[in-house]
């Protein structure tokens, strides 16, 4: 995994979660099993037992007993929510930090901004 | 819960002190990984587990008991040695037998996809084999011993990349459907750092560091920038190393805080976690680096 993502739990709970937010695991559907990313990600099974055990604490997940784990209702939802609520500390301020220090504007910022929209 | 313990351990032989008063364990169930230099002391570690050695001075425990001539014990303890010798006249047929009859949770399938994916010759006369096809055979051994508690010492040696991760694989697919004890030297600590639950690193015959490997991965930053900024920031925090071309300076700095990154990025340097393996090169190193010196 990548040395400078941080703990390799968490890089693995966060790939899960994309996989729902952009539809890929839909909900009810049967998420990887530990052992399916452990071998895919060649870690260490009991990482990624931590990692998935985050998204059950979360309510992302739910297990369903001898059968494996299970992406809950609302939890695309409930990921978007809070991904909204993190792109200010994310992308926002980093984005303003940035243009201050190139002496860009405020209406500047939002310019440019409108000029590329269509490239997202 | 522990496999096996040490306590105060002392292992001298040859007027050298190999092992220097170690206290330690093994967690069950869980991979270690036993890193260190040449010599450290990583192998007479394991062959006191093992019931190889016995200790100059202090008490070793293999689940709840003293390991030497101790078969209860030792058959519930696999050892794949770097450098194994077999009998003359055996076949690789031969030492999975004897391998199959020595350990009571042998696998027999286990060993046949091993030897299968490996490709190796089940007739052929071990001493006939090249380096590599014999250290596959002592890993076919260690993963189908399923034995509670399995040492590889430096399993890999004469290896392609190809086989090794082979190997790794196997290793993790194995341990996921039977979770064991498993101990892993090597040196090759980049290719097997996710691998690893914990971490025992040795030098000289000392214990640096018994951690979690999850925590050892933030453990440090390498930040490189000017000199002046890097010794800023590197004030009250310890410098596992350092290294410096005219004004330009890189060095490992421990950060056991999270907003140490901030900090340092803010301070214009560049900034990257330290790997494993970066990790326990700055913390085995001499601790007088004169390569320095020897370039001037």
């Amino acid at each position: 995994m990548n040395d400078d993502a941080g703990p390799i739990f968490l890089q693995i709970a966060a790939q899960v979660e994309n996989a729902i937010v952009d539809g890929s695991l839909p909900e009810d559907s049967q998420a990887p099993s530990t052992n399916e990313l452990a071998a895919f990600h060649r870690i260490n099974p009991a990482t990624a037992a931590k990692g998935l055990h985050r998204l059950v604490d979360d309510g992302v997940l739910h297990k369903r007993r001898g059968v494996g784990m299970f992406v809950s209702p609302g939890a695309r939802e409930q990921l978007l929510a809070r991904r909204r609520t993190e792109f200010a500390t994310q992308y926002v301020v980093p984005l303003l930090t940035e243009a201050a220090k190139l002496g860009i504007s405020a209406t500047q910022l939002a310019a440019m901004i409108d000029q590329h929209r269509d490239q997202a | 819960m522990s496999a096996a313990t040490l306590d105060d351990v002392t292992v001298r032989f040859r007027g050298q002190t190999a092992v220097d008063g170690v206290s330690t364990e093994l967690r069950t169930d869980c991979i270690t990984g036993l890193l260190g230099r040449n010599g450290a002391g990583k192998t007479t570690l394991m062959q006191l587990l093992t019931g190889h050695r016995v200790p100059t001075a202090g008490r070793v425990r293999v689940f709840g008991a003293d390991p030497y001539e101790n078969d209860a014990v030792l058959s519930r303890v696999c050892f794949v040695k770097e450098s194994q010798r077999y009998p003359d006249h055996f076949r690789v047929c031969d030492v999975l037998s004897s391998a199959a009859m020595l350990f009571p949770d042998w696998d027999e399938d286990v060993a046949r996809s091993v030897v299968a994916d490996f490709d190796l010759p089940r007739r052929r006369a071990v001493k006939k084999l090249s380096r590599g096809m014999t250290s596959m055979v002592g890993i076919a051994v260690g993963l189908a011993s399923r034995a509670p508690l399995t040492f590889f010492d430096e399993p890999y040696l004469g290896l392609d990349a190809v086989a090794r991760q082979l190997f790794y694989d196997r290793l993790i697919a194995d341990y996921a459907e039977q979770p064991r004890t498993v101990v892993l030297s090597t040196h090759l600590i980049e290719e097997i750092g996710d691998l690893l639950e914990h971490v025992l690193l040795v030098d000289r015959g000392r214990v640096l560091l018994d951690e979690d490997a999850e925590a050892l991965r933030g453990r440090a930053l390498t930040v490189s920038g000017p000199t002046a900024p890097v010794d800023t920031f590197a004030t009250g925090r310890r410098v596992l190393r350092s290294e410096a071309v005219g004004a330009y300076t890189r060095a490992v700095v421990e950060t056991p805080s999270a907003d140490a990154r901030a900090t340092a990025v803010a301070a214009g340097l560049s900034c990257e976690r330290t790997s494993l393996q970066q990790l326990v090169v700055a913390l085995s190193q001499p601790a007088t680096p004169d390569l320095q010196e020897t370039l001037r």
